[in-house]
């Protein structure tokens, strides 16, 4: 929890000495509350103060890397629901490996998953993770797997394995790759000192809370950071209460036990059932979930859910600003212009794609808001929409010389046949849905 | 560090709404359904009580949806144009627990169908199952205030859920849903003080609170789910923080949202990155009404067979949890 000027102007040694180049010890209080500051300028701080400030700059959900160099980076969440502020790191995606499998069904998942990316809305939507489960006692099965993987990919990795010198074995294949443990015990000394030794981070696993905090606790005790809890509630109910306990607790009690990314593996059931558990804990507060079989699908859509869920509610997406065909425009095609806000292109050009003509649709950047508000904040005005015509050089491409801009503009269309000359400029409809009619009663071409 | 569950307990909570009304309520149904009455976020059993299952209704036309998907075709291809027996198809074989009937062709652009021609669909799938009804209108005023009121004239008693009024068009179906009561859904277009300012309109009508469910419009997955469900989250948080009027029971409507999706049926051969088409008209539904489950809803108008089995489903295994008391994390 942070603390506020005065909190921590109690901490400090109130001689108002000028060492830390604030001249007073207030004012230099308030500028750490404001994180302008740091207590470390201060030469005469106390241990107490260092400690209990060093408590308060901790991070609620601490942010836990897997893998090395660009590794995934998952929690370090602020806020419980999205409007409060926005989700800051996406979840983690991954694929679950047994080693119990026919190696060569391994690496065809490996290489299908490794594989996968799809673009969406300018953003290229791809897997994270791999989970390796030892499910046999086959230790040289085991070995091989990681090493197909580390051949294959240079994707996150965590491990499933029960069998210690079968781990040990494969941690040091991974020297450097920095992967997590999935620990189906309680944590023990020895798994405390594997994860120093190669770097790795621990996921944390229990189906009591009281017991999870204390495993935790021993492990921050042991001075690691790097954690991931796994609370292992009944079905699908039961995990998503374990989630929005954990995560609220650590958000708004400051509970440090618990103040770390959530890890969720989906049990193997139909895709169906899988992209249904997926899609409600992603929502609910989920930092990885491994799903149990590859399904482009499934990813395709999880993905997206995933990239709607993380949008920042305060930036909205925003498509490219330019010329999108819709269905199969020739030069003689009807043109319409809106905004680059995602939604409003999504809806318009999707409307006018229901209406089967096929057009040019002019979407001018006014920084992705809709068009009552650009138009208002004097984004998706006359002498903006002119230009970019003329930027983008439409009359050299096209024929047409009408172009309908919506409904809800119908004041500029006048000034905006004044700056393009030679254009007749006709009012479209006010609702996107009502565009397959409009297009039948309006001839625009 | 002992742990302890950090409980809150809400204010507020949210209107129970029943929709439906069987012959001892003066209708025909066999029953009604209930929803709402929440006192906690949804599926947060372990502090506040979720009494009523989010329930799922299918929908039947009057007028095939221009477009309607391929994926859905094999379910309903030859009672498309019968929404009587698709009606008794989507609750006998689909589970449906209550049907919608989209009344699209009467829009003037969509068929022009008469109020009467209307009245005959609706009284046609009445006869057909007897769960309770939602009846879905349109956005032309003129014609659907002409059309709803003659439908709940003619289904006086039923308490059918009329979908929908909004804000520049309210009175005369809110009236006719007192006249011959039925209930009713209030929408709005994303916004929490829209939704708002419709609910004080409705009760400056002494509209019963309890006949009354809110529309907040539903998102596609992809095409603006992430604004309804934030606005959805925001609504239940301040109903339950005892804002009154925002305290209702809330409807989707993902069905008829990503059946519009061309990600949702666009075929692999064309986009491969997208995978199976078949199985992905399903899973687009499907993570549209779970991620709106999460936000708040509680009344789903699905389309797809395989999404409304494994949302039940899953809505069923969300509240196990309740009916087993606490899980066992929870008893620490």
């Amino acid at each position: 929890m942070a603390l506020s000027g005065l909190d921590i102007f109690k901490l400090l040694p109130k001689t108002n000495c000028g060492d830390c180049g604030v001249p007073t010890c207030m004012a230099f209080a308030m500028k750490i509350a404001q994180k302008k500051a740091e207590l470390s300028s201060c030469p005469h701080a106390s241990e107490e103060a260092k400690a209990a400030l060093g408590a308060a700059s901790e991070p609620p959900v601490r942010l836990v890397k897997i893998g090395g160099g660009n590794g995934l980076e998952v929690g370090g969440e602020t806020v419980l629901f999205r409007h409060e502020k926005t989700f800051f790191h996406p979840a983690g995606i991954g694929l679950e490996i047994r080693t119990s499998q026919q190696e060569d069904k391994s690496l065809e998942h490996i290489r299908q998953l490794e594989g996968y990316q799809a673009d969406r809305v300018g953003e290229v939507l791809k897997a994270n993770l791999f989970f390796i489960s030892h499910d046999s006692t086959d230790k040289a099965a085991f070995l091989r797997t990681i090493s197909l993987i580390k051949a294959n990919t240079t994707k996150g990795l965590v491990i499933d394995c029960p069998q210690e010198e079968a781990l040990t074995e494969g941690l040091e294949l991974l020297r450097n790759d920095r992967p997590a443990i999935y620990l189906r015990k309680p944590l023990t000394d020895h798994d405390i000192e594997i994860a120093k030794s190669f770097g790795a981070s621990l996921v944390i696993t229990s189906s009591s809370y009281q017991d999870l905090a204390e495993q935790t606790e021993k492990a921050r005790q042991a001075g690691l950071t790097n954690l991931i809890l796994n609370c292992q509630g009944t079905g699908l109910g039961g995990a998503i209460q374990d989630n929005a306990v954990l995560r609220r607790s650590a958000l708004k009690k400051s509970y440090k036990p618990f103040g770390f990314p959530l890890f969720t593996r989906i049990a193997d059931g139909d895709g169906f059932e899988t992209l249904a558990a997926s899609a409600a804990l992603l929502c609910k507060y989920a930092s990885v979930i491994i799903l149990p079989r590859f399904d482009k699908a499934l990813l395709y859509t999880l993905f997206t859910l995933r990239q709607s869920i993380y949008t920042d509610p305060q930036k909205p997406i925003q498509v490219d600003p330019k010329v999108y065909a819709i269905g199969d425009p020739t030069p003689d095609s009807p043109v319409f212009v809106t905004t680059n806000f995602s939604l409003t292109y999504f809806i318009v050009s999707g409307e006018i794609e229901n209406s089967g003509t096929s057009a040019h649709l002019v979407v001018c950047d006014t920084e992705g808001q809709s068009v009552l508000t650009a138009w208002a904040a004097g984004k998706f005005v006359p002498e903006k929409i002119a230009k970019f015509i003329k930027d983008i050089k439409l009359e050299e491409k096209i024929k047409t010389r009408k172009i309908v801009i919506p409904g809800f503009v119908a004041q500029i269309s006048g000034e905006l046949e004044e700056k393009l000359p030679g254009w007749e400029v006709i009012v479209g409809c006010q609702e996107a849905a009502d565009i397959p009619s409009f297009v039948k009663s309006v001839n625009l071409v | 560090m002992t742990f302890e569950i950090p409980r809150e307990t809400n204010p507020g909570k949210i209107v129970e709404v029943t929709i439906g009304a069987t012959a001892a309520q003066g209708g025909t149904r066999s029953r009604s359904v209930t929803i709402g009455g929440s006192t906690a976020l949804p599926f947060h059993f372990f502090e506040g009580h979720q009494p009523h299952r989010p329930v799922v209704a299918i929908e039947v036309f009057d007028k095939v949806p221009a477009k309607y998907p391929d994926s859905l075709r094999e379910y309903y291809q030859d009672v498309l144009d019968k929404p009587g027996e698709m009606a008794r198809r989507c609750v006998a074989d689909f589970g449906a627990e209550m049907v919608s009937v989209r009344l699209e062709g009467t829009h003037p652009e969509k068929g022009n169908r008469s109020a009467e021609e209307a009245v005959e669909v609706v009284k046609d799938v009445l006869a057909a199952v007897e769960v309770p009804l939602i009846i879905t209108g349109h956005s032309h005023f003129e014609k659907n205030n002409e059309v709803m009121k003659k439908v709940c004239e003619a289904t006086a008693g039923e308490n059918c859920l009329i979908n929908f009024v909004e804000t520049n068009n309210y009175k005369t179906i809110a009236a006719a849903c007192l006249a011959y009561h039925h209930t009713l859904v209030a929408q709005t277009p994303i916004d929490v003080n829209l939704a708002k300012q419709l609910n004080i309109l409705l009760g400056d009508m002494n509209f019963p609170q309890n006949r009354l469910v809110m529309d907040p419009l539903t998102g596609a997955l992809g095409y603006g789910l992430e604004y309804s469900y934030s606005i959805m989250e925001r609504i239940r948080n301040d109903g339950l923080a005892g804002d009154r009027m925002l305290a209702f029971p809330m409807l989707i409507t993902p069905g008829p949202e990503c059946a519009k999706v061309k990600e949702a049926r666009a075929v692999e051969k064309d986009y491969p990155q997208w995978g199976d088409e078949r199985r992905r008209g399903a899973y687009w539904e499907i993570a549209t009404a779970m991620s709106l489950l999460i936000a708040g809803a509680d009344l789903l108008i699905m389309d797809h067979p395989r999404a409304v089995e494994v949302v039940q489903k899953q809505i069923g295994e969300m509240f196990h949890s309740k009916e087993e008391g606490d899980h066992g994390a929870l008893r620490t």
